[in-house]
């Protein structure tokens, strides 16, 4: 007699009087956790949604910040201005001071410059110094034979630009950085709405079925013919360019192929015995769709998200393409796609950086999203 | 035999010594998870991809583990063939009955589909296809559950193998078409004096059909002997138990004057059929026809009939589950036009228990959120800590460890799944419960467990039950009144010893004799 109150022999948590079963869910992560490629897609994940959204909290320029003597600058982990760039402002100011440079050096963001002269010279000429929009705060540390040599310190304003500046001189880092932030914010955002959308549309139609069943369909099969960008288009021109709005229309496709996948997964666990038992129960409709329906759906269309994240993504970056997206100053991977195939050949950091944060979070993307399927449907495999 | 699994190795198979030799039939029998399945699908290189095999599995001589799948194959299907337990699903849906019978011969023996249809005629008249010309090109859809296995018995000849591994063949039809399916194979093989492994739960089948037997249980063999050995002296206690477990007792019948609660009169179910949005023409099926019932306090009403006799469906129109005429009555109210909402509040009193415990829970609630669903529904009064009490005495009444509930279905076994649908549905104390097939999905031991269950309940709580079945043996231990249905319509009723001791329709005689002899 096996039967009795017992627990079946896989329980580790006998001993335990409260015993925490281990629901489908988490049998799944402990699945997950054993896939190395997926596990490395997710690390890539969170690392460049923290470099996307922490980065610029880390770094002094804005996104919008302009400068001018720094355009479409190639990338280098060299501080700008450099040193021999520096060394020749520096002779011209000697020049227009009518000085002699003796010595000039660098370090970090301070520099010591030595003039001499045959004749002492002004102390003021200091001002000669910080009129050059490289240096600044220039003080007198030392004069020595009679006036006619002046050591004077100050600092530099230089610049780090690791991805080179764009064509309107602003740092490609910052912009990488923020065009991170708003293409997953419409990645995730979008996808949740036709999450939202997709998944209460096919619970619906899918339970309820019958004529209400084919009406709901045949809409989507409507939506689903209109020309995606005319859509865009349209509800550009009605609603004006905004963000919200880009993460709406996308959201407002994407939740088509949502509601199909959930209508049909809804079709089979109808037939399943525990949702005629809820009937029997006397669940109303409503109630078996939220409590039974939907959380036994789950499992596709998690699956199904991890698709259409970078999906839409992809979806942003043409609208940005096409010049329907994100509006400058601000930006998104997609823009700065665009902006870099433009410049392939004078400017190709431009199209890099961009296009390997994009590339790298695509490919985690999936590799997770593969994993998720393994881990929730073990059956597949 | 191992399988990985995330928990780490689960040895199915632990070890096992099994021969047979040319001409005798071996029957593999146990519960449903010793491994007696794997032990064939081991040896025919079927595994699933995270099981390994080790060991010696010897044909004449050859070893077969370990072979590569190309000289596997060329044993495997002409040699050693194997019949699967579901007719329904182990034929594939898009070729001819004709071309899959050929399939093996084709592959086997070369030549093309056109030579080889005269054997397949020949093989479809000898496993009793009627009008095998015709037949040769029917799809498995139009045939009936039996013919199916007798054409899956047809592809599993058709090189005449020297054993036929028939992994439970008989499990998913009717009573009446397993005594037909057993006797071909028992006149196949004086035919062709194969050897025949069959595993089965059934000891039924076994007593009358092998010559020996090899009883597994986790894993091991319990006990091997001849088949009169086994049965007349066992000498493993399980087997004793096995032996023992055949449900057993009687259910006196309800006072006369006891008070009726549930009544259906001329109940009628039409589905209808075809009727899409263009092909105009539509039928109706009438799955019941004309069915009177009356259930009084206490009783326990038996429904027995095949497949597609519509006992299920009557249970459901009784409940009002699915659209029905006929007028219907529960304790004093008259409920034949009651709609969904104005049923809800009955429900309480109305319970249903289902057949398949694996399908009946949801997958993604705890035991807890599923034994207390129906009070979310009629006491939403109930606080968390009321309703968490009231699961522990429902789980506690069902004999399981109330402890449990904040585990998953799946980590329980199929009887103590049963046990949490039968909580789910006593935690409402209704009045009627409708028990569809409640032990058929289960192994004997535990059915006799859950009967006994049952029927505890029906004493502490006075319950009426319906309750449907296709195995007679559990009806007559559980019912006082006995419903025999066929197409939809009652052959047979009256007192449970009335019907076993004298049927009087014919139908139930068949029936009656397909069971006891099988």
């Amino acid at each position: 007699m096996t039967d009795i109150a017992t627990p079946a022999a896989p329980l580790p948590e006998n001993s335990n009087p409260e015993m925490q079963g281990r629901s489908l869910f988490q049998l799944a992560l402990i699945r997950f956790r054993r896939n190395r490629a997926a596990m490395a897609g997710c690390i890539v994940l969170v690392l460049i949604a923290l470099f996307s959204f922490a980065g610029p909290h880390f770094v002094s320029h804005t996104y919008d910040q302009v400068f001018p003597s720094y355009v479409t600058i190639p990338p280098s982990l060299e501080p700008r201005p450099d040193a021999s760039s520096l060394q020749g402002v520096m002779e011209s100011i000697a020049s227009r001071a009518r000085v002699d440079l003796k010595e000039f050096a660098v370090e970090g963001e301070t520099f010591t410059v030595t003039f001499t002269s045959d004749e002492p010279i002004d102390p003021r000429a200091t001002r000669y110094v910080d009129r050059a929009n490289e240096f600044g705060d220039t003080k007198v540390v030392a004069t020595d034979d009679d006036g006619r040599t002046l050591k004077m310190t100050g600092t530099v304003d230089r610049e780090y630009f690791p991805f080179g500046t764009d064509g309107n001189g602003r740092d490609l880092l910052v912009r990488v950085m923020l065009g991170g932030q708003i293409s997953i914010a419409v990645g995730v955002l979008a996808s949740l709405v036709s999450l939202g959308i997709g998944v209460l549309y096919g619970a619906t139609s899918g339970y309820i079925g019958g004529r209400v069943d084919n009406v709901m369909m045949r809409l989507i099969e409507i939506l689903y013919s209109l020309p995606f960008v005319f859509l865009v288009v349209v509800l550009v021109v009605f609603f004006g360019r905004s963000f919200i709005l880009i993460f709406l229309v996308i959201g407002a496709v994407e939740w088509l192929d949502m509601a199909r996948i959930v209508r049909g997964q809804t079709l089979a666990l109808k037939r399943r015995e525990f949702i005629g038992a809820a009937q029997a129960l006397g669940l109303t409709d409503w109630q078996i769709i939220r409590r039974h329906i939907i959380p036994n759906t789950i499992g596709p269309v998690i699956v199904f998200v991890t698709v259409v994240v970078p999906k839409v993504i992809l979806l942003e970056s043409f609208l940005s393409f096409l010049g329907l997206g994100v509006q400058a100053p601000l930006t998104s991977w997609g823009a700065l796609i665009s902006e870099g195939a433009n410049n392939i050949q004078s400017a190709p950091w431009l199209l890099i950086f961009p296009a390997i944060f994009f590339v790298l979070t695509l490919f985690s993307l999936n590799f997770a999203g593969d994993g998720l399927r393994d881990a929730l449907d073990p059956k597949d495999r | 035999m191992n399988f990985s699994t995330p928990d780490g190795t689960v040895q199915a198979v632990k070890g096992i010594d099994l021969d047979i030799r040319a001409g005798e039939t071996l029957a593999v029998v146990g519960e449903s998870g010793s491994g007696k399945s794997q032990t064939m699908m081991g040896i025919m290189g079927l595994l699933a991809g995270n099981g390994t095999v080790s060991g010696s599995a010897k044909y004449r001589g050859q070893e077969l583990v370990g072979l590569p799948p190309k000289a596997l194959n060329a044993v495997r299907g002409a040699k050693i063939t194997m019949i699967f337990q579901e007719p329904m699903t182990s034929l594939d849906p898009l070729y001819t009955i004709g071309r899959q019978v050929a399939e093996p011969i084709v592959h086997h023996r070369g030549g093309s589909f056109k030579q080889a249809r005269q054997r397949v005629l020949e093989l479809l008249e000898l496993v009793g296809i009627p009008d095998p010309a015709r037949r040769i090109d029917s799809y498995p859809h139009e045939l009936s559950g039996g013919q199916r296995q007798r054409v899956m018995i047809a592809m599993a000849l058709a090189n005449e193998p020297d054993i036929l591994i028939a992994d439970e063949p008989t499990t998913a039809l009717d009573v009446t078409i397993q005594a037909q399916i057993l006797d071909l194979l028992r006149s196949l093989q004086a035919r062709f004096g194969m050897a025949i492994v069959l595993i089965t739960h059934d000891l039924g089948i076994v007593k009358h059909f092998a010559n020996h037997v090899a009883v597994m249980r986790r894993g091991e063999v319990v006990e091997t002997g001849t088949t009169a050995e086994i049965f007349e002296a066992p000498k493993a206690e399980y087997t004793r138990m096995l032996l023992d477990a055949e449900p057993s007792g009687r259910k006196p019948s309800p006072p006369d004057n006891a008070p009726i609660m549930l009544e259906g009169k001329n109940v009628t179910v039409d589905y209808a059929l075809g009727g899409g949005l263009f092909s105009g023409k539509s039928g109706t099926f009438r799955a019941i026809d004309d069915v009177t019932l009356r259930l009084k306090q206490g009783q326990t009403i038996g429904i027995v009939g095949e497949s597609g006799s519509g006992k299920s469906t009557l249970g459901r129109a009784l409940l009002r589950l699915v659209p029905s005429g006929g007028h219907y009555r529960f304790e004093r109210t008259d409920i034949s036009g009651f709609d969904r909402s104005a049923m809800r509040p009955l429900r309480k009193q109305l319970q249903l228990v289902f057949q398949d415990p694996y399908g009946s829970l949801s997958p993604r609630q705890t035991v807890g959120e599923i034994v207390t669903e129906g009070l979310y529904v009629h006491e939403p009064q109930l606080s968390r800590a009321d309703r968490d009490k009231r699961a522990i005495e429902a789980l506690k009444e069902v004999g399981l460890d109330p402890a449990s509930r904040n585990r998953y279905p799946h980590e329980f076994s199929g009887g103590q799944r049963q046990r949490i649908a039968i909580a789910r549905a006593i935690i409402l104390k209704p009045k009627i419960v409708i028990l569809d097939e409640p032990t058929s999905a289960l192994d004997r031991s535990v059915q006799g467990q859950v009967i006994d269950l049952l029927r505890d309940l029906q004493k502490a709580h006075g319950l009426s039950y319906i309750f449907i079945s296709h195995d007679l043996s559990v009806v007559k231990a559980m019912s006082d009144y006995v419903i025999v249905m066929k197409d939809g319509k009652i052959v047979e009723e009256g007192e449970t010893d009335a019907i076993f001791d004298a049927p009087k329709a014919i139908y139930t005689q068949t029936l009656m004799g397909a069971a006891f002899t099988a």
